[in-house]
Formats: structure tokens, C-alpha cells, sequence
């Protein structure tokens, strides 16, 4: 048994033993669970994928006259003016004024609010475009500037859904080819899509939320943030392996974390021809080894993750809620998959690479002692399910 | 006889020398045996064509040289289709899409993912699916 305090005092000296989740499960083979539990400190996890429900807060500071902002382009992206005088929303899957979307099909989505989030990272001259209907405290009426992140007072990266637990993979059962978040599906299932780190990942490796809630530090493109909440449509509380692993979704995060500390190759804009723009985001969260059974939970590998195989031609546009097949991680990293005695090519929208990537960088920053765990402040619900939204009469 | 080989060369024509029978010639003249992937004309009239040569190392260089004296530029390395290694994720989306494997995965551990131009038929599958804008053409 250690408490987060001997575990940063560890930190702080610069003696933690910190592996990555992927590196534990060997250790653990090797080393046995009591040993190991004693021994390290902390696991490290991460996933690096499209993260859609994304976006972020900017202020940009008063002009002279001032304005208070009634609508307002960023690279003629739209973001939200519901807020005070000079501060926006940006969310990742906007579209640029003008997109032509869909009436060419399959759109190309070159440029939308994902790389808006990009480039602002990058540190790239960016154009605001400004309309208000005036006012005698914000008289301006119209502003357009120009803007790198250095000049807001604030860049804050504010998602309400990140971190999905696990994820469907994506399959089309149709006779055309079809167009989805989860990218190009060819006809007749000719190939299938997933979009997670598997034994990588962050709630993978906490399947019961025991180490991560709200407050918890996290890795978010380089920067340090936080857990601010359960993320949008987090259920806990679906099904499960006998070993815990959710079979579906479940768990989510809601993250925040300053974007003028996040380093561009982790925060990525995304194109899906046919379906719109994301975002992919880079995140890594560690995992304090409190006792043998946390240590236990960081040990799954692929082969224990299972994945639902969903057709994405009906019933996931109908919401069925029919899942063709279970298929796991280590299957799937493989680039094939059996679906009803076919066999079926896969590809992945999640980056292991990058994941690896992430696990290794807030490994190095713990061992030597930039990086502090977090106790959570409340911990996320683990029985709550998914409602759905009923299309009703209006009442009378 | 000497040995064949088979060299993959991008032709860049431009304006007004797209019209001649320059491939006839290569064939006919220099005993190559061609393999076009692909051609585009551009609304400016210039022309980019990616291919295959099969031949002697000679016969090769006589066609080359043949083909020069249109003013065309023969280029062997920068072929029609790239990766652009900044940008790429490794994420592999692309994988299942790529009919000849051309991109593939070179580590199995870190699922790194790879282009090996010599395979690629510039179908140009990767360039429509891939999300991050990675690979892109010349043309
Ligand atoms: S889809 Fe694009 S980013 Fe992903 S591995 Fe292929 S080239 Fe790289
Ligand atoms: S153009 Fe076609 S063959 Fe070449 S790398 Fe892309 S998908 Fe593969």
C-alpha cells in the first residue's frame, strides 16, 4: 500500500520507478504482483486519436473602441459569442464559412475548427473577424485583426468528451461505399476501422475509475492539465468482461489544460472525406501503483480488450444497438479480423505510435520530477448508463 | 544481352510537348517495355506522367536522352505520390486502403508505419482517406 504523498515524495526525489502500460505487463510477469507492487510507483498511460468533442475557450483582450463580439470567425471558422465582450468558443468539428460539405460528395473537409486548434498551437498568424450590433458601453461594430496565441490572454483547451474507455470498430455492411468519423468504409465489408490504444490506454488500465476522477493531472499535448469533470455520455455501467474491461464505450473525460503549452505534433486538425473535421489529441495520464490490485488493472494487454464490431451503414446510423461480434485488440493490431467466418482488413484512427510516444515522454517528466500526481477531488460514477434522446409529441 | 531492369520515373512535358508520340518512340525505337500508372494532362497544357521503364541500363539512357531533347524533364526520385513524414501520425488508416502494400507497417512493436514508393501504383487511395493530409501528389 503507498499514498499519493510517498508516491511524489518518491517523485520529488527523483528515485520513482515509473514504466510505461505497455512495459508493466512483462515486469509484472517477470517481477509477480507482490514484488512489483512494492516496486513501482507509477504507470504510465496514453492514447493519441481523433477526439471530436473538443475546443477552446480564447480571450482576446479589449480593442479601442471596444466590441463586444455578437458573432466572430477565426480563419472564417465560427465560434461561439454566447460569452462576455471578447471571449470564444472554438470547437473542433466546425466547418470554414463556405464549405461546400456534402453538395459535392464525398466533401474533402480540407480546413475546419481541428485546424484552427492546430495552427493557433503552432503559433501561426491567425484572422479574427468580428460583427456586433453596437452598444454605448462596446461601440465597434466590426473588428478584423490579426492574431498569433502569444497575443490572447488565454488559450484554454476545454473538452467535454475525451478518453473514450474503448471503442466500436467500424464495419459496412452495405452494398456502397460509405462515408463516417471512423473514415471510408468499402462496400460489403471489405475493411473495418477502430479507434483506441488498447493496453494503452488511460481507462483501460483504470477500468474502475479508482486512480482517475476529477482533478487528476494529466498530459494533454505537453501541457499540464487536469480532469475537470465526467466526460458528455460517460456509463460506466454497461457491460463488462469477467476481468472488468468494458465491452463498449463506457468511461469518458472531460479535460482541460492552457494551450500555450501544448507543442503542435500532438494536436492535430483531422479531414474525414465525406463526414467533416476533428481533431486528434495527444493525452497521457499516469497511474499511481496504490496497491497490487491497481497494479493488476495495469496489466491488461490487447489480447483481454474486446472490441463490438458495428455495421456503420444501419445500425449505427438507426441506433440498433446491434454489435455483429466481439473481436479484441490483439486481433485487431494484426490488420485482420473475423466477422461471421470472413475475414476482414483493419485499420486503426488511433495512433499507437504517438501513444507509445506520449507513455514515454510523462514517464521521463515523473522520473525526473516535473510531473506531480493528483489525488482526485470526487470520483466518476461507475453505474451510470446511456440515455438516448426519445423524439417526443409536443406535450399538450 | 545485357540485364533488364525496371526504373519508375515521373515525365514532366511542358506546354505544347504533350501532343507528340513521345512513348511510341520509347517503345518502338528504344525497345522499352512501359507501364504507365499515371497521366494528367493540366489545364495550363502541361503534362506529368508516372511510369515504368523495363530495359537495358542503355537502352534506358538512350530513351532518356531521346526523351530530353523535347525539353522534358525526367525525374527519378521525386515520383508523383509522397509522404510527408512530419505530418504522419502512423496512425495506419491508410493500410487497408493501399492495394500493394507500398504503405505498410515497418515495426511491429511501435506500429511505425512506412512508404516504400517502389510498390506504389499511384492509385492515389491513401491521399483521399488519409485524415491528417500526409500523403499528397505531385500532380
Ligand atoms: S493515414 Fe495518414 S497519418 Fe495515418 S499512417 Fe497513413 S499516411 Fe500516416
Ligand atoms: S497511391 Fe495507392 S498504391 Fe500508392 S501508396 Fe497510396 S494507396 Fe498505396
Amino acid at each position: 500500500m503507498k499514498t499519493y504523498e510517498q508516491i511524489n515524495n518518491r517523485i520529488e526525489s527523483g528515485k520513482a520507478v515509473v514504466l510505461t502500460a505497455d512495459e508493466i505487463i512483462d515486469y509484472v510477469e517477470k517481477k509477480g504482483l507482490a514484488t512489483a507492487a512494492k516496486e513501482v510507483d507509477v504507470v504510465t498511460t496514453a492514447t493519441f486519436g481523433p477526439m471530436c468533442s473538443s475546443g477552446c475557450v480564447l480571450n482576446f483582450g479589449h480593442s479601442k473602441p471596444k466590441i463586444r463580439m455578437s458573432e466572430a470567425w477565426v480563419q472564417d471558422v465560427l465560434v461561439y459569442t454566447g460569452l462576455a465582450a471578447v471571449d470564444v468558443y472554438l470547437g473542433a468539428t466546425q466547418l470554414r464559412h463556405s464549405d461546400p460539405a456534402n453538395m459535392d460528395h464525398p466533401g474533402e473537409f480540407r480546413y475546419g475548427g481541428g485546424h484552427v486548434m492546430e495552427d493557433l498551437v503552432a503559433g501561426k498568424t491567425l484572422q479574427l473577424f468580428g460583427l456586433s450590433y453596437g452598444t454605448d458601453c462596446y461601440p465597434l461594430r466590426e473588428i478584423r485583426t490579426y492574431f498569433t496565441i502569444g497575443d490572447l490572454n488565454q488559450a484554454i483547451m476545454l473538452n467535454p468528451r475525451n478518453c473514450y474507455q474503448n471503442y466500436n470498430v467500424a464495419i459496412n455492411d452495405s452494398q456502397r461505399s460509405i462515408y463516417t468519423y471512423m473514415g471510408t468504409l468499402e462496400p460489403d465489408r471489405k475493411n473495418a476501422s477502430y479507434c483506441s490504444a488498447g493496453q494503452l490506454s488511460p481507462l483501460l488500465n483504470d477500468p474502475y475509475y479508482e486512480t482517475i476522477g476529477v482533478g487528476t493531472r494529466v498530459w494533454m499535448a505537453g501541457a499540464h492539465g487536469h480532469v475537470y469533470a465526467e466526460g458528455t455520455q460517460h456509463a460506466g455501467g454497461g457491460a463488462r468482461t469477467p476481468d472488468g474491461i468494458p465491452k463498449g464505450g463506457a468511461g469518458t473525460l472531460a479535460l482541460t489544460a492552457d494551450m500555450k503549452q501544448m507543442r503542435q505534433e500532438f494536436v492535430r486538425g483531422m479531414s474525414f472525406r465525406g463526414y467533416g473535421v476533428s481533431l486528434a489529441l495527444g493525452i497521457g495520464i499516469p497511474i499511481p501503483i496504490l496497491n497490487k490490485d491497481i497494479l493488476k488493472r495495469t496489466c491488461v494487454s490487447d489480447r483481454e480488450i474486446l472490441a463490438p464490431v458495428v455495421d456503420y451503414s444501419t445500425d449505427y446510423p438507426q441506433n440498433t444497438g446491434k454489435v455483429l461480434c466481439h473481436v479484441n485488440y490483439e486481433q485487431l493490431r494484426s490488420g485482420e479480423i473475423e466477422v461471421e467466418g470472413r475475414k476482414v482488413a483493419v485499420g486503426s484512427l488511433s495512433s499507437y505510435y504517438k501513444a507509445l510516444e506520449i507513455a514515454h515522454l510523462l514517464a521521463d517528466e515523473i522520473r525526473r520530477g516535473d510531473f506531480r500526481l493528483v489525488e482526485p477531488i470526487a470520483y466518476l460514477p461507475k453505474e451510470t448508463t446511456m440515455k438516448p434522446l426519445v423524439i417526443r409529441e409536443k406535450p399538450l | 544481352m545485357s540485364q533488364t531492369v525496371t526504373k519508375k520515373l515521373m515525365l514532366f512535358f511542358p506546354r505544347c510537348e504533350c501532343e507528340k508520340p513521345i512513348i511510341y518512340h520509347l517503345v518502338k525505337d528504344h525497345n522499352l517495355i512501359v507501364n504507365v500508372y499515371r497521366a494528367k494532362v493540366t489545364p495550363d497544357e502541361e503534362g506529368y506522367l508516372v511510369l515504368d521503364v523495363t530495359g537495358t541500363e542503355e537502352d534506358i539512357q538512350q530513351g532518356m536522352t531521346f526523351v530530353k531533347t523535347f525539353n522534358v524533364s525526367v525525374n527519378y526520385t521525386g515520383k508523383g505520390v509522397t509522404l510527408d513524414e512530419e505530418h504522419c501520425t502512423h496512425c495506419g488508416h491508410c493500410i487497408t486502403h493501399c492495394p500493394t502494400e507500398a504503405l505498410h507497417i515497418t515495426n511491429r512493436a511501435t506500429r511505425e508505419v512506412a512508404f516504400n514508393e517502389a510498390k506504389c501504383i499511384e492509385c492515389l487511395a491513401c491521399i483521399r482517406v488519409c485524415p491528417f493530409g500526409a500523403c499528397s501528389s505531385a500532380f
